[in-house]
């Protein structure tokens, strides 16, 4: 099958210079130059060698994303180069092999002298011990130097369970201390901003905070004060450490010593079920994680997407997910026309009720507004229901301040997917002054609201009474909820599956992580009921069926499939 | 298949012997030391180291020594034990440094299999299994003891160590 989808012209890329060495006795080809923390091609170092070969090295400093620093010493590697004679050729083994030089320390030739894998680049024929004994004394020797003046907060501390100094002491570390002094006591619980805490005692000081605020969003906040073992962490004097990309550092930070304000002491990490997700808070479409547990969401955690978000998200989209938890959530099919008595069948007679609607509707009676932030499995359904009803669609532009990393001015998740799949006009939003005259005239009868509160976009509630029919899908109750006729209770996007396109047209896909409250079901699923009831047709049952199937029907996706959308999705030209 | 049942002698036949046999046992328990325990007014001590009910205990200062970890939740295997962490708006800890305690801590004593991995696993002593074995209720839900409960019931416990109080 041809790939048109990609618009990531791909020409034939220049052959990649290799060079042989050994990792743990074993020969592999490495590429000469790797890409660094910008992309930029610069020669490869041990730490990547030896991922690519398959041996992980332990590091704390060290971020793929972050200049290097090598400051942690956790990666040192011991090595050896081929052994040069004084005619600067290689000194020969008797079998022909080349001798090795193994890095010994000049004034103790017994002694190995280990290098950083992070920052030492490697040349041919290099050999390296990854797993030899005097790599694993260097480690251990590393490790009970950071756990010196390390506290024994680990019961209290909101790290555990994805902390690095505790995987790496259980890999490499000694199970007793031999540490008989006092240790040092550094600040605790310091407020470094708005939604960060800082535990002094925690931090190993490797500076990956520094190098993210200073070097990813260019806000150069933070820096260590203060001298030797009472070195701390600190935000320039009389300033908080506040900007849009904070809880990035919560994330990168390989210890407990950044901890995040709103997730503080609210459930331990090893009991989070994680489920890919998308943030819905922009048009950029940051790759998630979120964390939830038996129902309940608790945090979200940008995952690493280099076509989208590298491996950050902004603390705005980042915190926004409380209202998915709301209490006030809509559970319950519901609506002035409709009383639904048997529970049971309430899905049943709604739909009924709805079909019994659309079904006698003249042609141009019906309007749609729908949100640009469903799914573009749900616009497709509700697409094909305007084009068999002659309703006239759009959504609700959104719009906010952008920035210079990932912030989008545009705050709907899906404005592009409405656009492709016809839902909103190009300049969304300019239907909705024609819904409203439609209704003001009495041309529009029915008006169907899937996701948004209209009353706050120039379809008032004297419009909305002077409707026969008012069908409202939502999650959370408003003013249009109130006046509904019939009301359906929809899913926020942790609780069922779909696709979003983000603004360069990415088509991502997200899954589900929990269970919508009491009735409500994922609208795709009763859209799909109403289609059929209008069209006469039945269509896929599942969102991969119904993802292929509208891949088919609108050409701007270029028959992807949902399988070939991947965890990481696919990006189609716009 | 037929067993045969076997003709029983003449000095089985008389019957008597057997009887007499039968009140020389009685007679001779009669007068032995009395066994049979009077429960519940008379009850039974409990060796060391017996598995009763895992309750919580507060330190010699009456502080919850618990800074809800979650250690035994995960750990439980019957699912019993159920924490509700403080947040990060919770109630502040008994124990200033020690940062936070757990706002509620309930054990379901009906799932409870006294396993002891709780009391193993707490990395804070602040659970025990207690020698308490007599445990009932007239409903289901008497029966999910909450952290006021569990304090109460489980007394304080001698710390050696008073980790957080020397920070």
């Amino acid at each position: 099958m041809s790939n048109p989808t990609t618009t990531e012209s791909k020409p034939a890329p220049p052959p990649v210079e290799k060079i042989k060495i050994k990792v743990d006795g074993r020969e592999i080809e490495v590429p000469k130059m790797m890409p660094d923390w910008q992309g930029k091609l610069q020669p490869t170092t041990m730490l990547q060698a030896c991922a690519l070969a398959g041996v992980e090295i332990p590091h704390y400093c060290y971020h793929p994303k972050l200049p290097v620093a090598g400051n942690c010493r956790m990666c040192l590697v011991e090595f050896g180069t081929p052994m040069m004679g004084p005619d600067r050729k290689p000194v020969l083994n008797e079998d022909g092999t080349p001798k090795i030089a193994k890095s010994v320390l000049p004034y103790e030739p017994g002694t190995p002298r280990g290098a950083i894998g992070c920052a030492t680049p490697i040349t041919p024929g290099m050999e390296l011990y990854p797993s030899s004994p005097a790599t694993k004394q260097m480690r251990e020797a590393i490790m009970e130097s950071l756990l010196i003046n390390h506290p024994l907060d680990c019961p209290i501390c909101d790290q555990a369970g994805e902390c690095k100094l505790q995987e790496y002491s259980v890999d490499y570390g000694k199970s007793a201390s031999r540490f008989v002094e006092e240790k040092v006591h550094k600040p605790k619980q310091v407020d470094l901003g708005p939604r960060i805490m800082l535990d002094d005692e925690r931090c190993i000081l490797c500076t990956r905070c520094i190098r993210f605020t200073k070097d990813i969003v260019g806000d150069d906040k933070l820096g260590i004060v203060n001298r030797g073992s009472y070195n701390t962490i600190a935000a320039y004097p009389g300033t908080q450490f506040d900007n849009n990309y904070t809880l990035n550092t919560v994330d990168i930070c390989p210890v407990g010593a950044l901890t995040s304000k709103d997730f503080r002491f609210k459930m331990r990490v090893w009991f989070l079920k994680e489920t890919k997700s998308l943030c819905t808070s922009c048009g950029t479409g940051c790759n998630t994680i979120i964390g939830s547990r038996e129902n309940k969401m608790y945090r979200y955690e940008p995952r690493e997407n280099d076509a989208v978000n590298s491996t950050w998200m902004c603390d705005y989209g980042r915190l926004n997910y409380k209202w998915i938890n709301r209490p006030d959530r809509l559970s319950k099919v519901a609506g002035s026309r409709f009383k639904g008595e048997i529970p049971s069948e309430v899905w049943l007679e709604a739909v009924k009720a709805i079909l019994a609607v659309l079904n006698k509707a003249p042609q141009d009676s019906v309007a749609i507004v729908a949100s640009a932030r469903q799914t573009n499995e749900e616009l497709y359904l509700i697409k094909k229901m305007a084009d068999k009803l002659g309703a006239i669609t759009d959504s609700v532009p959104r719009t906010g301040e952008s920035d210079r990393l990932l912030l989008h001015e545009d705050r709907n998740p899906n404005s592009t997917g409405a656009r492709l799949i016809g839902i909103s006009p190009q300049q969304m939003g300019s239907n909705l002054p024609k819904i409203a005259d439609g209704i003001r005239t009495g041309q529009i009868r029915t008006l169907l609201v899937i996701g948004e509160d209209v009353t706050r976009h120039g379809i008032g509630a004297e419009l909305l009474q002077k409707l026969d029919n008012l069908i409202v899908s939502d999650i959370l109750p408003s003013k249009t909820t109130e006046l509904a006729h019939i009301l359906l209770p929809g899913c926020a996007h942790g609780e069922k599956r779909g696709s979003f396109v983000n603004v360069k047209g990415r088509v991502q896909r997200f899954m589900k992580a929990m269970e919508g409250p009491g009735e409500a079901r994922p609208e795709w699923e009763f859209l799909k009921e109403l289609v059929e009831g209008v069209t006469g047709r039945t269509g896929p049952a599942t969102i991969e069926g119904l993802f292929n199937q509208m891949a088919k029907d609108v050409p701007a996706f270029n028959e992807l499939t949902w399988a070939a959308l991947g965890d990481q999705g696919v990006t189609v030209p716009l | 298949m037929i067993v045969k049942r076997k003709e029983l002698s003449f000095w089985e036949r008389l019957y008597l012997p057997a009887i007499i046999g039968g009140f020389k046992v009685t007679l001779r328990h009669f007068f032995r030391k009395k066994v049979t325990m009077q429960y519940p007014e008379e009850k039974w001590v409990v060796p060391e180291g017996y598995r009763g009910a895992p309750y919580l205990v507060k330190d010699p200062e009456g502080n919850t020594k618990c800074v809800s970890c979650q250690l035994c939740e995960f750990v439980c295997p019957p699912k019993a034990i159920k924490i509700t962490p403080p947040g990060p708006d919770g109630q502040a800890a008994d124990r200033p440094a020690a940062e936070k305690m757990p706002k509620e801590f309930e054990i379901n004593m009906l799932r409870c299999i006294f396993c002891g991995y709780c009391q193993e696993v707490c990395p804070e002593e602040a659970i025990f299994l207690m020698k308490d074995y007599s445990l009932n209720g007239e409903s289901r839900k008497e029966m999910i003891f909450n952290k006021e409960k569990l304090l109460a019931l489980g007394g304080v416990h001698e710390d050696k160590i008073w980790k957080w109080k020397n920070k």
